[in-house]
């Protein structure tokens, strides 16, 4: 499955009442995950330096994406490359994003439940254009592989693009 | 997103090694892609074999980085160097250019795989904005 096979689950609140022996509406709007998905993922995760990891693609997010930058002002200088891979607080922050997303990994069956709270705050509070979550998610799958080199096979690859593209749905879902 | 002279130099830096492993960096990127959006396959129906390691994939693979070396080696003068290319995926490829996009972040992806210290964050915006610059010249004759 890829990143398109992720579903909008916003269509199914439209489906009219569905007799007892038919899937219910969670069900329909489960993610699949395979075995194999699974272990890419959790192997993966088993090996992962969660401040590390979360520096890394926080500070490439930062770099490779600039106007990012508009988010993290009461972060003091995040100027240029040096800056921001030195800079205290985005360490803390990209920690902080990767311990959460093991929340996710713990909760592969209801991510969307598991980020509901962050969601809205994502939305309300910090007022995060969802675009960012995309970026997020590719800046670590590219500091995975920077990681793991060959050990992070196209199928392990495979499956952490799903898991971005779970997470990303999920940390979407309450905007309006 | 005007290449810097500093991107220019980045992105020369890092292809001169990615060059010489054309074949293997290809295959790598363009067999990911296949694999992780499902929906390019879409573009080699007539493959027998879309893994990394089939010869039709390491070919085109190859094919394609070739092709990105030589926009590297005239950074200067993207528009012209990929001229052909350009029209050829306007005319005949048709390729929708949103897929320029998924090829461009597996290349970044094997990159980071095969050269990780080489690959500092400062790199990766280079080569991301060189790919971007190179994604835009081949889809600029298709309307």
């Amino acid at each position: 499955m890829g990143m398109a096979e992720v579903m909008d689950t916003s269509i199914f609140g439209l489906l009219p009442q569905l007799p007892n022996d038919q899937p219910t509406n969670q069900t329909l709007t489960m993610v699949h995950w395979t075995d194999e998905e699974r272990q890419a993922i959790t192997s993966i995760w088993a090996e992962v330096n969660v401040e590390e990891a979360g520096h890394q693609a926080l500070t490439r997010v930062l770099v490779v994406y600039p106007w990012t930058q508009r988010y993290f002002s009461t972060f003091g200088n995040v100027s240029n490359a040096t800056a921001i891979a030195g800079n205290h607080m985005v360490r803390a922050h990209g920690k902080r994003v990767v311990v959460a997303l093991g929340d996710a990994i713990k909760n592969l069956d209801n991510v969307k439940a598991t980020y509901a709270k962050l969601s809205e705050l994502h939305s309300e509070k910090l007022h995060v254009d969802p675009e960012n979550f995309r970026l997020l998610g590719e800046t670590l799958i590219i500091s995975l592989a920077a990681q793991f080199g060959a050990a992070f096979t196209p199928d392990i690859q495979a499956a952490w693009q799903k898991l971005m593209a779970v997470v990303t749905a999920a940390l979407s879902k309450q905007y309006y | 997103m005007t290449l810097t002279a500093a991107d220019k130099a980045h992105v020369k830096a890092i292809w001169s090694k990615a060059g010489g492993k054309a074949e293997e960096i290809g295959a790598e990127a363009l067999g990911r892609m296949l694999e992780v959006f499902p929906q390019t396959k879409t573009y080699f129906s007539h493959y027998a074999d879309l893994s990394v390691k089939s010869s039709q994939v390491r070919t085109h693979g190859k094919k394609i980085i070739d092709a990105i070396t030589s926009a590297v080696n005239h950074i200067d003068d993207i528009t012209g160097t990929l001229s052909s290319l350009s029209t050829l995926h306007a005319n005949t490829l048709r390729v929708d250019p949103a897929n320029f996009k998924l090829l461009s972040h597996t290349i970044l992806v094997v990159l980071a795989l095969y050269f990780p210290a080489e690959f500092t964050p400062e790199v990766h915006l280079a080569c991301d904005k060189f790919l971007a610059r190179v994604s835009h010249v081949l889809a600029d004759k298709y309307r």
